[in-house]
C-alpha cells in the first residue's frame, strides 16, 4: 500500500466542499452580471440598443463600451482586446453589453432583448489568406494582419542543402483546442468604502488582472486589490479572458457602487476565451549519410485569431524549440503569428510546444527511416548532450543535460526494445499493435521576451509560527504547498508552523504570471533567498544578543534544523522560539523579503540568437496502444514518462503534475478538437467536446530525475508543461509502428 | 413536499418544483460544496447521493425528489465524525490538485464503495466515467479509491 506522502496546504477544505470558490462566495447585496456576445465574426456597430433589455423584470443596468470610465482596449503585449466592444466587432467572442440584474436568472433572460444592428463584413478565418497580399486588415491601425514574427538565421542553410544527400519535406497541422479547465470564468467585485476596488475571482494571474481591472476603471494599481482564492484549474487559460471578466465585473460594481458577481457558463467560456493556437508547420530538412542532420527550413503559421494576447511569446517558443532537441548546424526559420477573426488564441499549458514536437519528433523518425537507422539510434545521432550548443546559440553547460538519461529510462521501463519487434505496421489479422516515444527539451520559465522576476514575503509571529506569501499563484497545481515545503526545510521547521497567507496583490509585488512551469523554480527560489536573509538576520541577534552566541566570532554561520538553532558541532544550541523571543525582546523583526531574479538570458529578434532560457528541462515518454482496424478505434494500453525535475519538492504532487499533463495530452492526441465554424466555436459544453475520462486512459508510471540544478536555488525546475508536450508525437509514432500510416494532422486518426 | 438533505428534512413551496436541484443546495441551502463545471449533466462535479445513488444534481427538478434521502459533500463524514476514509485516502495520495472536481469524485466513489465494497480498478474507472477531472489524469484518484477501499 502506498505511504502517505502527499503534502497539499489546501486538501482538507477541497475534500470537504468547504473551499470557497468564485461562485461559492457571496457579498451582502450583491447583483449579478451577464453578458452578451456578439452574433458576428467582423462586422461595424451602427447602434446597441438596450431600452428593451432595460425593461425587463428584475433588470438593474445595462453597461456598453460608452460606460467605460477608463480605457476600453487593453493587453499584455498589444493593447488591442476591448472591455466592451464600441466601434469594429472582431469575434464572436465579442462582448458588446452587460446586463445587471438582481439575480443570475432574470440577467440570463434579458440577453436576447439587446437589439445590435451592424454592417456585417467578410470574416478574415484562413491565416494564410489573412496574410496575402491585399487583405482586408482585422485591426486596420495595426497596418498588417501579420501580428508579430520570429526567426533563426544561424549558419548558412544553403551549405547545409550541399551537405544533405538526404532530404525530407513534410507539413504538419495542429488543432485549436480548449483549456477545459473544470470552473468555467468567474469574478466577484466589490467597491470598498476606502475606494479600493476589491477582486475576487477564478484567474491565474492577479497581477495581470489587476491591470486590466485598473486600466477598464482609470484607478492607480494601488486602488484596485484582487485577492486570490481556490479557483478551479487555468493551465494557461484563465489570463486575459479570466481577467476581462474580472475587469466587466469590477465596472458594473463600479458604476452601481454594489457588489456585483459575474459567473460564465460552460457555453460562454467555450464561446469566448482563448485556446490554444492551431499551427501549420513547413520543413524541409537534410542528413548526410552518416544520419546527421545538416540543415532545418521551416516556416510556422500560428492563427491568432482576433487579439494578440500572448501570440508572440507563445510563437517566440516555437521558433527558439523549432528543431527539438536535436544539434543542427544551419537553421533558417520564419515564424508567424496570425490575425483573423476566428476566436483567439493565447496561453496554454505547453506554449508553443506541443505544436513543434508534434512535427519534429515524427520528422527525427522519418529521417532515420529514409537512412536505414532505428528511431533511437538517429536520435542519439543528433540529440543535444552536456555542453552541445542549441540552434540560438546558447552552450548547455550550466546544469546536467539529462536527455540521454530520461530515454534510457523510460526505453528500459517500457521494454521498448522488445515490444517494437511486435508491432504490426498494418500486417496481420485483427488488432494492431504500436509503441512509440518522443523526447524533448524545454526552456524553464519565460525566458528572453520576458521580466522573469519573484518575491516571497516571510514573516515569522511572536510565537515562533511563519506567515508565508509569495507572487506566485495557487492555480491548482499545489504551488503553496511546494512553497511551504520549501520554507520548512530552509528553516528547519516543520510545515505546520509555516502559513500561507491569503496572498493579495496589495500586499506582495507583482511577480509576474504563474505560468511557463515558473511557480516553483522562480516562487521557490524567492523562498529560499528570503529565508536565508531571515537566517542572516536571526544568527545576528544570537551572536549579538545570546551570552553563549556573544562569545563566538562574527562570521559563524549556525545550522537550522529540526526547530533548533545550533552551531555547526551542536555543542550549543537553542530552540527556534527561544531565538524568536530573543530578536523581539531586542527590537528586532524576524521579517524578511527575498527576492529571485531569473539570471541573465539574451535574444537577437534580427537573428533569433542568444541565451534563450537560463535553464533547460529533459523528459521522454512512450505509449502502447491497440488499433482496432474496421473502427480506426484506437485504445491507449500504458504510458510512461520520465521528466528531469531538479528536484522533486512534493514527489506526489510533481507525479500528479505528469499525469494530468499525459492525460490532457492524450485529448490533444485523439479526442479533442475546437472547431470554429465562421468564425464561432463550434463545441459548447462537454457533451461536444470530449475530454479523456477515467475509461479513455490506461494505467501510467511516472518515472521523476532528479539532477538539481544549480541555477535554482531550491534546485528545483518546473514540470508543469513538460508533461503535456510529448504525447502527441508519441502516440503518433506509436500509431505508425502500428497502421504503417503517418499522421500529419492532430487530432490523430487512424 | 420535502426532501431530506443530510438527514434534515425540508419543507418545499410549490413555487420550488421546477428548482433544479444544484441551485436549491447551493442557494437556498448555501451548501457550495456541489460545484457546477457543465450545468448540463456531462462533467458530475455536481454529483450527489440520491437514495445512495450517485446522480448529477444539475439534472434533477425538486419535484422529482419528493421524500427523497439526499446526501451531499457537506454530509459526508468517518465513523467517529471527522472525515470519511474516502476522503483522507484522496488526501493521503495526492489525488486533489484544483478541487473542483473533487467533491463529485468523492461523493462516487462513495456509491460505488457502498454496492460494490473491492472494486478493481478497471471498476474503479468506469464508476468515476461520468466525472470529469482535468487536472489529474485520474491516476491518483483510483489510487485512493482503491487506498480508502482497502481501509474500509
Ligand atoms: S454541473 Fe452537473 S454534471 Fe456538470
Ligand atoms: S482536480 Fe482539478 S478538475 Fe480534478
Amino acid at each position: 500500500m502506498k505511504p502517505a506522502t502527499a503534502f497539499r496546504n489546501d486538501a482538507l477544505a477541497k475534500v470537504t466542499g468547504r473551499a470557497k470558490y468564485t461562485d461559492d462566495l457571496e457579498l451582502p447585496g450583491q447583483l449579478h452580471a451577464t453578458v452578451v456576445h456578439s452574433p458576428h465574426a467582423r462586422a461595424e456597430i451602427i447602434s446597441i440598443d438596450v431600452s428593451l433589455a432595460l425593461q425587463a423584470p428584475g433588470i438593474v443596468a445595462v453597461f456598453t463600451a460608452k460606460d467605460v470610465p477608463g480605457k476600453i482596449r487593453f493587453g499584455q503585449i498589444i493593447q488591442d482586446y476591448p472591455v466592451l466592444t464600441d466601434k469594429q466587432i472582431n469575434s464572436t467572442g465579442d462582448v458588446i453589453a452587460l446586463i445587471v440584474g438582481s439575480t443570475r436568472e432574470a440577467a440570463l433572460a434579458a440577453r436576447n432583448l439587446v437589439k445590435l444592428e451592424v454592417k456585417e463584413l467578410h470574416p478574415l478565418l484562413d491565416p494564410e489568406e489573412a496574410i496575402r497580399e491585399g487583405a482586408p486588415l482585422v485591426h486596420d491601425w495595426h497596418g498588417s494582419n501579420i501580428c508579430n514574427t520570429h526567426h533563426i538565421r544561424s549558419g548558412d542553410p544553403d551549405l547545409g542543402e550541399r551537405e544533405s544527400t538526404h532530404i525530407l519535406e513534410a507539413e504538419f497541422i495542429t488543432q485549436r483546442i480548449e483549456h477545459a479547465y473544470l470552473e468555467p470564468e468567474a469574478a466577484l467585485c466589490n467597491l470598498r468604502p476606502d475606494g479600493v476596488m476589491e477582486v475576487y475571482g477564478s484567474m491565474q494571474h492577479p497581477f495581470s488582472t489587476r491591470r486590466f481591472v485598473a486600466n477598464t476603471l482609470g484607478l492607480p494599481l494601488a486602488d484596485v486589490e484582487v485577492k486570490t482564492i481556490p479557483m478551479g484549474g487555468g493551465f494557461g487559460g484563465k489570463d486575459d479572458t479570466a481577467a476581462l471578466v474580472c475587469a466587466r465585473a469590477a465596472l458594473c460594481a463600479y458604476l452601481l457602487n454594489r457588489p456585483v458577481k459575474l459567473i460564465y457558463s460552460r457555453e460562454m467560456s467555450f464561446r469566448e476565451s482563448y485556446k490554444r493556437h492551431p499551427y501549420k508547420i513547413t520543413y524541409r530538412l537534410g542528413l548526410d549519410d552518416d544520419g546527421l542532420i545538416r540543415f532545418v527550413k521551416v516556416r510556422i503559421l500560428a492563427d491568432g485569431g482576433a487579439y494578440c494576447s500572448v501570440t508572440p511569446w507563445v510563437t517566440w517558443r516555437s521558433t527558439v524549440q523549432c528543431c527539438g532537441c536535436y544539434q543542427v548546424p544551419h537553421v533558417h526559420c520564419d515564424t508567424y503569428g496570425v490575425y483573423t477573426n476566428n476566436v483567439f488564441s493565447g496561453a496554454m499549458r505547453g506554449f508553443g510546444s506541443p505544436q513543434v514536437n508534434f512535427a519534429i519528433e515524427q520528422l527525427i523518425e522519418m529521417a532515420g527511416e529514409k537512412l536505414g537507422l532505428d528511431e533511437i539510434s538517429i536520435r542519439r545521432k543528433n540529440m543535444l548532450h552536456q555542453g552541445s550548443t542549441t540552434i540560438t546559440g546558447q552552450v548547455l553547460d550550466t546544469h546536467i543535460v539529462s536527455l540521454k538519461q530520461v530515454m534510457d529510462r523510460v526505453l528500459d521501463q517500457i521494454n521498448y526494445s522488445e515490444k517494437r519487434k511486435q508491432c504490426s505496421f498494418g500486417k496481420g489479422e485483427g488488432e494492431l499493435y504500436g509503441i512509440g516515444f518522443a523526447i524533448s527539451y524545454r526552456g524553464m520559465s519565460l525566458g528572453a521576451e520576458g521580466v522573469d522576476l519573484n518575491s516571497a514575503i516571510l514573516n515569522v509571529q511572536p510565537d515562533g509560527s511563519v506567515l508565508l506569501e509569495t507572487g506566485i499563484h495557487e492555480n491548482g497545481q499545489g504551488s503553496e504547498s511546494a512553497m511551504i515545503l520549501i520554507a520548512a526545510e530552509e528553516l528547519g521547521l516543520p510545515r505546520e508552523s509555516i502559513r500561507y497567507r491569503l496572498p493579495s496583490t496589495s500586499n506582495i509585488p507583482d511577480g509576474g504570471t504563474t505560468v511557463a512551469s515558473r511557480g516553483t523554480i522562480m516562487g521557490g527560489g524567492a523562498v529560499v533567498n528570503a529565508a536565508g536573509i531571515l537566517k542572516k538576520l536571526i544568527t545576528e541577534a544570537l551572536l549579538k544578543h545570546h551570552p553563549q552566541y556573544s562569545v563566538l566570532p562574527s562570521d559563524t554561520t549556525l545550522v537550522f534544523a529540526d526547530k533548533l538553532i545550533s552551531t555547526a558541532d551542536r555543542s550549543i544550541q537553542v530552540s527556534w522560539l527561544e531565538a524568536i523571543r530573543l530578536c523581539f525582546a531586542n527590537q528586532i523583526y524576524p521579517y524578511a523579503f527575498g527576492v529571485f531574479q531569473a539570471p541573465n538570458v539574451s535574444w537577437d529578434e534580427e537573428t533569433g540568437q542568444g541565451n534563450a532560457y537560463f535553464t533547460w528541462v529533459y523528459g521522454c515518454q512512450a505509449v502502447e496502444l491497440k488499433v482496432e482496424p474496421r473502427s480506426g478505434k484506437i485504445t491507449l494500453t500504458n504510458l510512461v514518462a520520465a521528466h528531469d525535475v531538479g528536484k522533486a519538492i512534493n514527489p506526489e504532487l510533481v507525479k500528479g503534475q505528469f499525469y494530468g499533463g499525459m492525460a490532457m495530452a492524450s485529448g490533444y492526441a485523439l479526442l479533442e478538437d475546437c472547431r470554429v465554424d465562421k468564425g464561432m466555436v463550434v463545441p459548447s459544453n462537454f457533451h461536444n467536446y470530449h475530454l479523456a475520462r477515467a475509461t479513455d486512459l490506461p494505467e501510467m508510471t511516472a518515472i521523476i530525475i532528479e539532477n538539481p540544478d544549480p541555477n535554482s536555488p531550491s534546485k528545483a525546475k518546473g514540470i508543469g508543461e513538460p508533461t503535456n508536450e510529448l504525447m502527441a508525437p508519441a502516440i503518433a509514432n506509436a500509431l505508425y509502428h502500428a497502421t504503417g500510416k503517418r499522421c500529419f494532422k492532430l487530432p490523430l486518426k487512424a | 413536499m420535502n426532501i431530506i438533505v443530510n438527514g434534515i428534512s425540508h419543507q418545499l413551496s410549490s413555487d420550488q418544483h421546477e428548482t433544479i436541484l444544484s441551485t436549491y443546495l447551493r442557494e437556498e441551502l448555501k451548501l457550495t460544496g456541489s460545484k457546477i463545471g457543465c450545468g448540463v449533466g456531462v462533467c458530475g462535479s455536481c454529483t450527489v447521493l440520491v437514495e445512495g445513488r450517485a446522480l448529477r444534481s444539475c439534472k434533477l427538478k425538486l419535484k422529482d425528489l419528493d421524500g427523497k434521502s439526499i446526501l451531499t459533500i457537506e454530509g459526508i463524514h468517518g465513523s467517529e465524525g471527522g472525515i470519511h476514509p474516502i476522503q483522507q485516502a484522496f488526501i493521503d495520495v495526492g489525488a486533489i490538485q484544483c478541487g473542483f472536481c473533487t467533491p463529485g469524485m468523492v461523493l462516487s466513489a462513495y456509491a460505488l464503495l457502498l454496492s460494490n465494497p473491492h472494486p478493481m480498478r478497471e471498476e474503479i474507472r468506469q464508476a468515476i466515467k461520468g466525472n470529469l477531472c482535468r487536472c489529474t489524469g485520474y491516476q491518483q484518484i483510483v489510487d485512493a479509491i482503491e487506498l480508502a477501499a482497502s481501509r474500509m
